[in-house]
Order: structure tokens, then sequence, then C-alpha cells
């Protein structure tokens, strides 16, 4: 049995390169399955990467109540106060709470890449602004001063966008202003951003508002007992969140978009291929037809030509799979790529290749060779021998 | 008479949707151990079914066949297989050979089915060869030999696992005269020579004079037997 089945796929397989038109058609279309479900899956993974890193378990971030974003939030100086003498919140060396009162608005910027205008976060931030995000870095230049127009940028910022070089000026609303510093926090979020102090950004874009307070927890146990102080006193309308779960809220929607899109555009053209495959193989298998009956007629089992056609479609498939992934990986890995984000602002990202995704790219060109090779087949074993000798 | 092959009261229906065609209707016959039989009749009138019942290849819709005294009508299909692995050497008109594979691998198939070793599959198939007279071709692909040489290399994959039986479906209807006449004496030579029981279809009266009985075959009836002069 194993004898009879190797000498017919090995019989099958000296063939392909005869039926090279045809046996690419599976080739390449389970390739390009491949290559476009890992790279948007990829594109996935970077974002939920990206996401995951924002946000530390010891802060939390306060909106007012039923704001989505801090975009939509907005907060008067004497709520901040209000909120940052609640228990629970580690107290500095100088005895005052870490915490900060931002005040983001949307900036346009040219994108690098085709000079398109995005919109670009700009933060204005308080004073204890290092103490609260420890994992803040200055890479190149200095850090901003209060009460000048100065702004630090993130590196993912910088990579994506025109003019926001250390030393380049910008002029928003009538206000002009200094890149002084590049930063890095890491690769979340925060770094497709511009940062300045709050008060001066405050008074150039003409707000007195604030879009969200953040403050370091003494411990991540700690957050219950300041959300419970917040909710219960009466002067206050906001919404508490740890950080990590307010970024993974504002990223659901986008995550499920490109996970939606991955398997709707991938299942779609995964249908496809599959009937790419069927077809190939159901013509290869008719133009075999004398060499599959001369052989049962010989005394072959109709197993070992069921299995060589279909190891025949598992190994073109495979090698459509592990091409599509390499693709993916040779082109897109490590790419950057930003999307709208939290605040309607550009969130930048790596697309991300992983292993696992190489993984399920190539285990879905085999389900996709199974099945276009499992049909033909079954017809193939099961066309009576006197009929397909015939066909002569 | 030692009959090595039976067929009584064989019938054959074909269906094709809700049409049933009857191709043959009721056919006795008994072919003789160390036979040769010439098979012949008009074009339709059903030589390559009743060869197929007798090969093996397929069943009669009623009746009973009979090979090396064994019913072989009621045997399952997988059965059948190994049952024609063992007892049925074919050659057909359009030789049939694996594109891919030499001479001597062509041979070679019909061994995989046996217990053999590697290196004695190769033998028995060298020396198959050198019985049709290719010893020398042993590495040729099919696309590399002629038609007569291709027929050889066929009749030497049907005798390599030493059937029961050789059945020929007009086994010259592709070639010339002089090549056809070489093949039928080697088919002659085989039975002569090395017993083979050979059943062969064919439309050529000159080619059926090889034989030593004639079967007529007439719209589904055998219409009568002669002995070869
Ligand atoms: N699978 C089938 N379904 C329906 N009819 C069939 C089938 N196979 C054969 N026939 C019919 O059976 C009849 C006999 O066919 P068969 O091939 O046995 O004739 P033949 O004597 O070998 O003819 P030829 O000399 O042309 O090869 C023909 O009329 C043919 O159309
Ligand atoms: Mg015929």
């Amino acid at each position: 049995m194993f004898k009879q089945t190797s000498a017919v796929v090995a019989m099958n397989l000296r063939a392909v390169p005869q039926r090279l038109g045809a046996s690419s058609v599976i080739v390449v279309g389970i390739a390009g399955v491949v290559a476009v479900l890992v790279s948007v899956l990829a594109m996935a993974t970077g974002f939920n990467q990206t996401v995951a890193k924002a946000g530390s378990p010891d802060r939390a971030i306060v909106l007012r109540g039923g704001s989505q974003a801090e975009i939509n939030s907005g907060m008067g100086r004497d709520s901040v106060q209000t909120v940052l003498d609640s228990p629970g919140i580690r107290k500095d060396a100088d005895g005052k709470p870490i915490g900060t009162g931002d005040m983001v608005t949307i900036v346009n910027l040219p994108k690098i890449s085709d000079g398109s205008d995005s919109n670009v976060t700009l933060r204005g931030t308080g004073a204890k602004f290092t103490r609260l995000r420890p994992e803040l870095r200055i890479v190149q230049g200095r850090m901003f001063e209060p009460a000048v127009r100065e702004l630090i940028v993130g590196e993912a910022a910088l990579k994506q966008f025109k003019g926001v070089t250390v030393g380049s000026r910008l002029n928003f609303r009538e206000s002009d202003w200094t890149i002084v510093g590049v930063f890095s926090t890491g690769g979340d979020n925060h770094e497709s951003e511009l940062i300045g102090d709050v008060d001066t950004v405050q008074s150039a874009f003409r707000r007195t508002g604030f879009s969200s307070i953040t403050v370091l927890l003494e411990s991540p146990d700690s957050f219950e007992a300041f959300k419970d102080h917040l909710t219960t006193d009466p002067t206050l309308t906001v919404d508490a969140k740890r950080e990590p779960e307010y970024y993974a809220e504002q990223s659901k929607q986008i995550t499920t978009l490109l996970n939606f899109m991955a398997y709707f555009v991938g299942g779609i053209m995964a249908i496809g291929a599959t009937f790419g495959a069927l077809n190939t193989m159901y013509s290869a298998v008719s133009a075999r037809g004398i060499e599959i009956a001369t052989l049962r007629a010989i005394g072959f089992g109709a197993m070992p030509v069921v299995i060589s056609i279909f190891v025949e479609a598992l190994l073109l498939s495979l090698l459509g799979g592990i091409i599509g992934a390499a693709l993916a990986w040779v082109f897109f890995n490590g790419n950057a790529v930003s999307t709208l984000g939290s605040n309607f602002s550009q969130v930048v990202f790596q697309l991300t290749v992983s292993p696992a995704l190489v993984i399920s790219g190539i285990v879905l060109a085999c389900v996709i060779g199974s099945l276009g090779g499992l049909f033909p087949a079954i017809r193939a074993a099961r066309l009576p021998i006197a009929t397909a000798l015939r066909a002569t | 008479m030692n009959a090595i092959v039976t067929l009584s009261g064989v019938t054959k229906r074909y269906t094709r949707g809700k049409q049933t065609v009857e191709v043959l209707h009721g056919i006795d016959l008994e072919i003789a151990q160390g036979d040769f039989v010439a098979l012949m009749g008009p074009s339709g009138s059903g030589k390559t079914t009743l060869l197929n019942l007798i090969g093996g290849l397929d069943q009669p819709s009623t009746g009973s066949v009979a090979v090396a005294g064994e019913r072989i009508d009621t045997l399952s299909g997988s059965k059948l297989a190994k049952w024609r692995a063992r007892h049925i050497g074919f050659v057909f008109q359009f030789y049939n050979l694996m594109p891919m594979l030499t001479a001597q691998r062509n041979v070679e198939l019909p061994l995989l089915l046996t217990s053999l070793s590697a290196a004695q599959r190769k033998k028995n198939a060298e020396a198959a060869l050198a019985v049709v007279g290719l010893a020398d071709r042993s590495k040729h692909k099919p696309n590399e030999l002629s038609g007569g040489q291709a027929q050889r290399v066929a009749i030497a994959r049907a005798l390599v696992a030493d059937p029961t039986l050789l059945v020929c479906d007009e086994p010259t209807g592709d070639l010339d005269r002089n090549t056809a006449d070489e093949i039928l004496h080697l088919l002659q030579t085989l039975n002569r020579e090395h017993g083979k029981t050979i059943v062969m279809v064919t439309h050529d009266p000159k080619a059926a004079e090889f034989a030593s009985h004639q079967m007529h075959l007439d719209k589904g009836l055998l219409v009568g037997t002669t002995v070869a002069a």
C-alpha cells in the first residue's frame, strides 16, 4: 500500500513541471490570499501591540462623565484640583500629588509620504508630567520649558510628519512654536503626539478647560478607592479608568475593523483560491484520466490515486502559502503605518508579521489545498475504470 | 478442454439517464488454457465491453464470469483490483504508458503491487523488456519510442507479473502493417513458446489470422467461432 502510494505520488509530482501553467494557478492564487491575509492581520497585530504597550496599570485617567475620548471631554480647573486631591494618588517629594491635567487639541501636519494633511494630537500637560510618565525619555534635544511656546515631538510622529525635526518652527492659530526635543515612550501611542506645557497651550489656543486628568496611583490596588471617591463626590461628573483599559477601549473599533477586514477580504479571496485550486486539480485529473485508469486497471487501488492527487494539491498550496507568507514578511514586516487612533488623530504602529501569523497563513493554504484536491481526487477514484479508459 | 475463462449467460446493460441499452445479450463462451483468441466484430458490437468483463474491469448485469476457476462477477471493487493485479495483463490500443516514467519503470509498475524487492523488480522488468526485444531501451521515456516500441513496452508491462491471461484491445490498431505484424508475431511467440493465454480484440482480419481461434461478435451476440487453419 505504501509502496503503491509513494510510487503514484512520485509519478504525479514528476509530472507537475509539465503542467507548470496550471499548477502555478494554485501556487500564485494561494500565495496572494496568504499574503493579503497575513499583511492585514499583521496590521491588527501591530496595532494591538502598540495599544497594549500604552498605559500602565498604576495610572488612571479621568474624563468628563460619558466622554469616550479625551478630545470630546472637558473639565474645569476646579474639577482638576478636586480630582488631584482625591485619596489613592501617589505624592511626590514636595508633597504634591503626581498627576496632570492635560488639554489636547488637534493640529494639522503634512505627511512625509504624500504631503497630505493629517490630524496630529497636540498635548498640553502639567508640571508633574515627567514624574507621571517615567518611561518618557528625551532622545534628542531637550525637554520643553513652561511659559514658552516649545514642544517635544514623539519619535513616531517624527518619522511620519514633515517639519517636526528639532529646531523646526510650527505655526498653529497665529502662534509660533519651536520643536526643542524628540521623545520616546517605548512605542506607545503618545509617540505619535506633540507635547508642550498645558498653560502655554491653553493660552495659545484660547482655551481654559482640560481634556483629561492622569494620576499615578499609590499602587494598582488603590484604583478602587480613588474611583469610589470620585463617583461619590457630588461636585464631580467624571469617569475614571485604569489607563490600559482606557486604551483598550479606544482601539477596540479599529482592532475590530482590522480583524473584520482581514477575515472578510481574506475569506472571500480564500473562497476564490479554493475554486481556483479545485479547477486546476479537476483539469489535472482529467488530463491524467487515462493514466489513472490504466494504473487502476493494472490493479492499483483507489486510495493511492486519491492520496497522490491530494498530496499534489497540498504540496502546491503549501508552496503558495510559504511564498505568500514570505512576501508579507519581506514587504511588510516592520513597516510603519498610521491610522486613526484615539482622539481621531494618527497612531503610528508597525506591521508585525509574527511567526504565529505565518503559521496561520500556511495552515490556511493547506486547508485551501486540501479542499481543492479532495473532490477531484474522489472523482478520479470513483469514475468507473472502463469508462475512464474509453476517453482515449 | 481445460477452460481458463468461462462466461455463461452474460448480459451487459448501460443506463444513461432514463434509457437502458443492452449491449451484450447473453454470452456463453469458454477460452482454453494456452489459447490465443481473436475477438472480431463490427464497431459497436460490444467487443471492448466483453473484453472488459473478462479482464475484470467491469461487471456483467447478469450471468457469471469465472477465470481460473474463480467467480469474478461477485467480487467487490478492491478485491477485483487485487485480482486483476494477479491474473490479468492489459495491452491497449494507445499503449497507455506513463509519460513520465522510463520504459523500465513502466514495466515495473505491476510489480509494485507484489512483495518483490526493488532489486528483484528491476531484474524482472529488464527480463520482460528482453523478451519483447527492447533490453537496450530500458532508460527511454515513452516519447522517445516509436509506436511499435511503445507497444512492446506495454506488452512487457502486461507480462512482467506473469498473469494468467493477456487481454489486448486492438493492440495493433494504431500501427502500420509491418509494425503490426511484428507485434502480432510477438504475441504469437508469447502464446506458443511461453504458453500465455491471450484474448485479443481486433478489427483486422489479417491480425486475427495470427490467433488460434476467432470469435465473432455481432450486435451483442456471439455468431460463430472459427479455428485457424
Ligand atoms: N458506458 C457506456 N454507457 C453507455 N453505452 C455504452 C457505454 N460503453 C459502451 N457503450 C455502448 O456499447 C456498445 C458497445 O461498445 P463497445 O465499445 O463494447 O464496442 P466495440 O465493439 O468495442 O466497438 P469498437 O470497435 O468501435 O471499439 C456501443 O454502442 C457503445 O456506444
Ligand atoms: Mg472497442
